[in-house]
Formats: structure tokens, sequence, C-alpha cells
């Protein structure tokens, strides 16, 4: 048994030198980008909208961008276009699980909304919509699917607090760690 | 679990009735007939020099997934299927490599000189890379498959191809992204990292933190080369053993975060039920028989080794079995070379067809002990009743059977 220290004594030594390691460069290759750089790369908006950039829109902002540059592919309503439906044919009665797949209806968050408006729409012309526009569009396509009044303005404060309509009916993911099956009891 | 496994005395036999000597479907060919007429000597070509291309009489191809034309009126490109029917060994051609896309898509012509990819959020340093400062330092190469959460077996699917050609597995060459990550020092509280590439739609999917220090790279080699344009050049992600759209192409940021991040592609992982969730990121343990499969034809009875790809996101494959009476009895099949973590896994069975109709199946276990299920079991499990119209829920791993008539021909069990 008194073999055995010697191993456990390195190992401490060796976790000590990993923490040691995640502190300090090893290696000092990279650049440090600016922040103005930073600024422009980051498009991620997450759940607490806290990278949205100013700007303000409303639904009838909303509504007059959408007949120029969207209602081509998704139709002037939201529905009836060759790309995805962005209104429900089903109404409120409907289970929302029911409805479809629609994003300004099903999604958790409504900034998520606005991201992927601002990321990869419209279609060939992605990143060229400003974000007054981007916030006009996700009011537009929040209300006509019952979730905000048409009064609302949508800003960097206000779209963050949306309610939408999912509330937390939706799995949350499982924590995954390695070298575990990926459901426990699943029939292998 | 399934209950019939291989009987040990079983396999013995089968080897012994191999021992004893097939009777060759083949005829061996008869002394003194002459050889093949000479072939046509072609002379040395210029444009054969700098990169050379295949036998003009092998024309294995990747055709479009699923009916749907791939590029589209548009220039956009749709799912690719990659030929496993043809497939040798565990590598795939980049050429051959399967291709996968968000919503179609164009191929960004993208300057690796041009190019850099920032990783920031919750870490100490943000720090941006360049290709040549990613080619600077310390290197892994490995081999791995990536699957699309798209291939599933259908009735319709006439051939292997159709059933699973959204699989692939190439060697590739990267930097560990935990390297990069400790270079920028993650701060406490991460938990998620969203990756993004810099295609049109810049397509963002969020994993957890743990994946990222665990295995995953940043790949800018492949097969021996540079990537291909259709598989992320100049850098993609490689998040081993997760669904295919985890390995972001075009690579161009990551951002530790301390939360989920729902961005462009997690959306589509959206679901009601905790367990398909908990199915959506991890793939499980899949294989299928490549020869002899859908659309091929056997020329008559006798010995024929009857050849297949297995893969896991679990980890490597342990075991594969085979069974050729439609799955009253599985056979240990012969694993080909040492199996890779996450990657395909060739094996082969030695089998001597007496010409009478059956069907091939093959399973695989891996190194966490999972099984591949039949649909039976997965339908067993969902409770619901199994007929020609059930879905496997999350991505689709089941047992491929196919049929063999007695004349030969070989179709999908499924359908």
């Amino acid at each position: 048994m008194g073999m055995l220290r010697v191993p456990v004594f390195v190992s401490v030594i060796w976790f000590g030198g990993v923490c040691a390691l995640a502190q300090s460069p090893t290696y000092g290759v990279g650049r440090t980008p600016s922040p103005e750089e930073l600024r422009a790369w980051d498009i991620s908006i997450g759940p607490t909208g806290q990278e949205l950039p100013p700007g303000r829109g409303t639904t009838k902002d909303g509504a007059q961008i959408y007949r120029a540059k969207c209602a081509g592919c998704h139709g002037a309503t939201g529905m009836g276009g060759s790309a995805p439906l962005l209104k429900s044919k089903a109404g409120p009665d409907v289970e929302l699980w029911e409805r479809g797949r629609i994003l300004p209806l099903r999604s958790p968050y409504a900034v998520l909304v606005w991201d992927y408006i601002n990321r990869a729409m419209p279609l060939n012309r992605e990143g060229t919509l400003t974000a007054d526009e981007v916030y006009a569009l996700t009011a537009f396509l929040l209300n006509i699917n019952g979730v905000i009044a048409e009064d609302e303005v949508m800003d960097a404060q206000t779209l963050p607090k949306v309610k939408m309509p999912i509330g937390d009916k939706y799995a949350a993911l499982p924590d995954w760690k390695p070298r575990t099956p990926r459901l426990k009891g699943y029939p292998y | 679990m399934g209950s019939k496994r291989p009987a040990r005395r079983d396999f013995l036999k089968s080897g012994a009735a191999l021992a004893g000597g097939f009777t060759l479907g083949a005829a061996a060919p008869a002394l003194g007939q002459a050889p093949p007429p000479q072939a046509p000597m072609i002379k040395g070509d210029k444009d054969q020099i700098p990169y050379g291309d295949r036998s003009k009489f092998v024309n294995s191809v990747r055709i479009a997934h699923g009916g749907r034309p791939s590029p589209d009126a548009f220039g956009l490109y749709f799912h690719i299927a990659s030929p496993l029917q043809d497939s040798v060994g565990v590598i795939t051609p980049s050429s051959l490599h399967f291709v996968g896309t968000t919503r179609g898509a164009y191929i960004p012509q993208i300057d690796p000189k041009e190019h850099r990819l920032l990783i920031h959020g919750l870490v100490e340093r943000p720090l941006t890379f360049t290709m040549e400062d990613l080619k600077r330092l310390p290197s892994v190469t490995r081999l791995h498959f990536i699957e699309c959460a798209g291939n599933r077996t259908s009735r319709r699917a006439k051939t292997v191809q159709e059933s699973h050609g959204m699989t692939s597995c190439a060697e590739w060459t990267g930097v560990p992204l935990s390297l990069l990550l400790k270079e920028c020092g993650v701060k406490s509280g991460a938990a998620w990292v969203v990756a993004e590439g810099s295609e049109e739609v810049k397509g963002a999917s969020s994993f957890p933190l743990a994946k990222a220090m665990d295995d995953s790279f940043v790949a800018y080699g492949m097969n021996g080369e540079d990537l291909r344009p259709q598989q992320g050049f100049p850098l993609r992600l490689m998040v081993p053993g997760f669904e295919g759209i985890f390995h972001t192409k075009y690579l161009r940021r990551i951002k530790v975060t301390d939360r989920y991040y729902m961005n462009y592609n997690d959306f589509g992982h959206l679901d009601q039920d905790p367990k398909i969730a908990a199915l959506e990121y991890q793939i499980g343990p899949k294989s299928v028989i490549t020869f002899p499969s859908g659309g091929q034809q056997l020329p008559g009875k006798g010995f024929y080794e009857i050849s297949g790809l297995a893969w896991s996101g679990g980890g490597a494959i342990r075991k594969v079995e085979v069974s050729t009476d439609g799955g009253k009895r599985w056979n240990l099949a012969e694993i080909k070379a040492t199996p890779a973590r996450m990657a395909h896994t060739r094996f082969g069975y030695k089998w001597n067809w007496d010409g009478q109709e059956t069907e091939l199946l093959s399973r695989c276990t891996d190194e966490l002990g999972q099984q591949q299920p039949s649909r039976a079991d997965v339908a067993k499990y969902w409770n619901k009743p199994l007929d020609a119209s059930f879905n496997v829920p999350g991505l689709d791993n089941t047992i491929q059977p196919w049929k063999i008539a007695s004349d030969g021909s070989v179709t999908n069990g499924n359908a």
C-alpha cells in the first residue's frame, strides 16, 4: 500500500500544474481583439438579451419592412410562401406544440427571433438589416402570432422581457458527461 | 438487451464449417486458359501530375439525399449522401464524404489568409487566431465519423446510400479546443459554448463546455490535406460523436457562455420530451451491412464475406454481431482493425450462402456496453405499436435488415 502513495502525490502536483496552465497562456499565440472588434463579431444573443444593440421598432414599422423584404418568400401574412411559416395556420384554441414549428410562436425566448433574423435573413442579403429594422420585424412577427400588442415598442430592454406562450413547457437539456450513455434505460 | 447472445459453441461450429472447406460458387479458372488481353497503355498526361484522378472504370458517386435536388435551381447545395455500398476500409475519401447543410447553402470561398477564429465570452483573454497561428499549435490527428441526424432508414430507401449515406468517416487534424480555451483562460461560471460558422446563415450551435474540454477540436486537415470547401475549408469544428450539425463548418467564432444559448441551429433541437432531447446530442451505437446491401445482386450461392460499418457516439466499438437468418442466431463478426473512438469500424463475417431466401442483419455494442436496438426494441421503449409507420424518435440507430431473395437480389427488409 505504501507504493500507492507516490503516484497519488504526483497526481496532486499534476492537477496543480493544470490549474496553473488555466491561469496564464502557455503558447502566447493569437492576438487580443479590440472591444470594437468583439462588438462587431458578437451576434450571439443569449436568453437575457445582454448582447442586444441599441435600437427600437414597432409592429407598424415591421409590417412595412416585412412587405418589402420578407413577404416575397414568406407570404403576405407569414403564410403561403415558399419559405417556412411565420404564423401558425392553427388558432390559439389548438395546443401550442400542435401549431407547428413557428419560430416567433414556439421559441422559448423572444430574443431568439431577433438573433435569427439578424443572423440569417433575408436569404442572400443576410446581415443587411439595421438593428432598428430587426427590432421592427421581431415586433411584427410576435404581434401577428398574438404574443405582443400592436403598440408595444421592442428594444434592448423590452424584448428580453416578452413572455413567450411556451412558458417553461419544453424539455431542459440533460447534463452531458464524458463516457456516459445518452439516455438511461434506453434499449441498447 | 437482446436475449439472443451468440453462443460460443455456435461460433466455433461455424468456424469449423469454414475450416472444413466451402464449395465455391464461382468456378476456379481452368488451367491453360489465356490471361486477359493486354490493357491499352495510356501515355503520361501532364494534367495527372499535380492531382491524380481515379480509374475511369471506377464510378462510385455521391447522390442528392432524400429526393431533393442538390444543387437546386438557385445553386444551393442540399444534403448529399455517400456511396457506402462501394466503401472499403473505414476512411471515406474526401470527394465522397457526405455533405449536410442547415437550410441549403452556398459555399463561402474563404481565403485562408483572411480567415480568423475568435474565442471570447466568459474567458480571461479573448483571442483571435489566424490559420497560420493555429498551424503553429500542437495538433491532434484522429479518425472520426460525422453523421447527420437525418440519417434514418425508411421503407422507401432502396440502397444503403439512401438509408445510411449521411454518415462518413475521415482522418481529421487540428488543434484541441481545450488547448485554445485554456490559452484564453475559461472563467468560473462558464458552462456552454456557442460555435458559429461564416456561411451566409452564420449557423450557430451550442454544446456543453464539458464536451468542448473533453475531445472537441478545430480541424484544418482532412485525409492528409486541407479540408474541402464542402467540409468547411479552412476550419471546422469536430465534436466527436455528436450529431453532424454540431461540427460547425467555416468556423469563425467560439463564445463561452454561462448558459444554454439557443441560436440558429439549436431551435431545431427544441423538444417537449426530455427523453427525446437527451437522444439528440450523442449518437447511439449503429451499424449497417454495406455488402451485400439493397440494390446489389449476388451472382449465386457460395462464399461471400459480409462487410459493414459500425460506429457509436459513445466511444469505440467493442463487438459486432451478424445474423444470416433474420435474427434467430447472432454470430460474432470479425473487427477489421483496432476500433477508434467515435469512428467507423469495418467488420466482416464469413458466410456461405445456400441459395435460400433469407435476411441479413448486423448489430454492434460500444465501449459503454450500449447495444444497437431493433425497431421493435425502440417501439417497445416508447410504448408504440410496431408498424411500418413507426418513426424512431431522436436519431435512428436501429438495426437494418437486408432481404436476400433466392435469385440473389438484395432489398430493404424495412420495405
